[in-house]
């Protein structure tokens, strides 16, 4: 259990106030300077020495990523947020973005000044209305209080924050998508390398992070890498906000250390599972694009990258959809496939192509109404579809499937048992 | 019965006409100047939706012309920038865009009962719009909000903590042109565990 005072989102709920009068009595802006005037280097070492790993997915290590743009490119640098969320089950960057949006600001300007960067871009998703018009209000007030803008907190660093709403396309997630939607265009992912740290918004060296990640750096500086990496495990270190929803008794958002049981946080935090813990079917730990895991595996998986790898699927943004057995566990997972069909970007044929064949397979297959060897078929063309496309989102299309046939083929073969005995009756 | 933020052709014959608002005219020049010079096509979301707020909640082609106009953008590229987002719409609306998310966690609490109590209360089936343009009524992917489910989108707000009954008020204050409350409406902060029922 996480305790109390190791918080880094003390106004995650939005109990308080979340304007700059409030996030400064939080602690936020307080010695801003002092921790950039600490330099490039020793920020980019506290962050690599914390062990902070990247809160938007893929888990890749903060500091290493940050280090990877170039010294001196003779080109302007950027940063750019990603608040695009829309991986099905997360909603935690939308309590920062809302609630304590000055702690993503303070970040902004602590690692843009460590990449050299003058300008940072927040890509919010346009959906998110309310988040932004706080956003907004909260850039004009570090404005106003000159926390940013020209030598922003007297640090001699000049820094602009720029806001741009998105407008409704889940693959915008993907970073280099992110930068051709900013950059007006369709939102297409890039193919890589080269990477964004050497050519990427504008063509210029960029750096693509997570809205959680940046929130939670200021707090590491402040409070020493050495405090941050003793929260968790090796490699897993500090804590996480974790998204729970589906069939439990109290849905929440809310922060914990990384490697808590989700036995725990389910019960702890969530008021347990609806009909008890006896009732759980499955568990998606990680938000729609991880493989589902059975109550087996629930009963003492930890809530960590290496450890849900282990079991074959994933933290991911670590959004938690729980499911009791009042669920039909085909349909659940169908509707993923609809969601990864409908938000194909379209450039990649095995993906475009491959969302709406799977969509369609899965669809029959909730009531069964398909031959033994389409279940093998069809996970024949998830294989063919996952790694062969540009961006990750051909290989979050294919991963539930596989998950749910690994786990609950037994419950597919006997919907096609029942259909064909109907048939066989008709 | 598609989505209007979803269809690939658009709407719109040489009568309509589209200019910009004095106010959204100097509004779309503050937007392109927090990009830098000659990259003014970053722009081209904001203006759209600029655009649309102006003309009731959709992009007709003369909207589109204007935006690439503004923009110095050539038509078709404004245009698949339009048609890929699915935030345009590139069909009229109604007064009041019912946007239902039907993906997992929504759907795994309920959502598909806040269909049934949407088609009944506005009387539009999925994808339409009532005769009196009050409502339309559409089925979305996951809108992020998900430890409040099931939720609507209606316009620019997020209604949560649906059920059948509170959902069904919801829209018959709508139809009475009375105020309603956006967020939770079970009386919860945001996404605290704690639910006061």
């Amino acid at each position: 259990m996480l305790k109390k005072e190791d918080r880094i989102f003390k106004n995650l709920h939005g109990s308080e106030d979340w304007k700059l009068t409030g996030a400064k009595k939080r602690g936020i802006w307080s010695n801003t300077k002092e921790l950039i005037l600490k330099g490039d280097d020793y920020i980019i070492d506290e962050i690599k020495k914390s062990e902070l790993r990247g809160r938007g997915g893929a888990g890749f290590p903060a500091g290493l990523k940050w280090s990877f743009m170039p010294k001196d490119s003779g080109k302007p640098h950027y940063l750019v947020i990603n608040a695009d969320e829309s991986e099905p089950g997360t909603c935690k960057d939308r309590e920062i973005l809302r609630n304590d949006p000055h702690l993503l600001l303070e970040g902004c300007l602590i690692a843009g000044f460590a990449m050299h960067a003058h300008t940072c871009y927040i890509y919010i998703r346009g959906e998110y209305f309310n988040e932004s018009s706080n956003l907004q209000k909260a850039i004009d007030e570090a404005y106003d209080a000159k926390l940013i803008g020209k030598n922003a907190c007297g640090s001699d660093w000049d820094f602009d924050i720029i806001l741009h709403r998105g407008a409704g396309a889940y693959i915008c997630g993907e970073e280099t998508a992110l930068l051709e939607s900013l950059e007006g265009k369709k939102g297409q992912p890039r193919l890589k390398p080269p990477f964004p740290a050497g050519v990427g918004l504008y063509g210029c060296p960029t750096t693509v992070t997570n809205v959680e990640t940046i929130a939670v750096s200021p707090t590491i500086l402040r409070r020493g890498s050495e405090w941050f990496s003793k929260i968790g495990s090796p490699k897993n270190t500090g804590t996480k906000i974790f998204s729970i929803s589906g069939h439990v008794n109290n849905p929440c958002n809310v922060e914990e250390e990384m490697g808590i049981p989700l036995k725990e946080l389910i019960e702890v935090h969530a008021g347990g599972v609806i009909g008890g813990w006896d009732n759980l079917l499955a568990i998606i730990p990680g938000g729609s694009s991880v493989p589902l895991i059975p109550k087996s595996v629930c009963e003492t998986v930890k809530m960590d990258f290496d450890s849900l790898k282990e079991v074959q699927s994933g933290l991911g943004t670590a959004a938690v959809i729980v499911m009791n057995k009042s669920t039909d566990i085909v349909e659940a997972i169908t509707r993923l496939s609809h969601f990864y069909k409908h938000e194909s970007c379209g450039q990649c044929t095995p993906c475009r192509e491959g969302t709406g064949w799977m969509f369609r397979i899965m669809e029959k297959m909730i009531n069964g109404n398909v031959h033994y060897d389409d279940i093998d078929k069809l996970l024949n063309v998830t294989k063919q579809i996952e790694g062969h496309t540009i961006c990750a989102l051909g290989d979050a299309a294919a991963w539930p499937i596989q998950g749910l046939m690994r786990h609950f083929r037994k419950e597919v073969e006997r919907r096609i048992e029942e259909n064909q005995k109907t048939r066989e009756v008709a | 019965m598609k989505h209007p933020g979803m269809i690939n052709s658009i709407k719109g014959n040489n009568k309509d006409v589209f200019e910009w608002s004095d106010e959204n005219f100097s509004t779309a020049k503050k937007i392109i100047q927090k990009y830098p010079a000659g990259r003014q096509r970053s722009a081209v979301i904001p203006l759209l939706d600029l655009a649309q707020r102006q003309n009731k909640g959709w992009l007709n082609k003369k909207a589109i012309e204007k935006v690439a106009e503004t923009l110095s953008m050539s038509f078709i590229r404004v245009l698949e920038v339009a048609t890929f987002y699915s935030m345009f719409n590139l069909e009229p609306v109604g007064e009041n865009f019912i946007q239902i998310c039907r993906t997992t966690p929504c759907w795994l609490r309920g959502s598909n009962k806040l269909l049934e109590v949407a088609k009944k209360v506005t009387g539009c089936s999925i994808g339409e719009t009532s005769k009196d343009n009050k409502f339309t009524v559409v089925e979305v992917e996951c809108l992020g909000a998900c430890c409040n489910a099931p939720m609507v989108q209606i316009n620019d707000d997020y209604y949560e903590d649906l059920n059948e009954n509170n959902f069904k008020i919801l829209l018959e204050n709508l139809i009475k042109e009375k105020k309603i409350k956006k967020g939770s409406q079970i009386g919860r902060i945001s996404s605290h565990p704690k639910r006061e029922n």
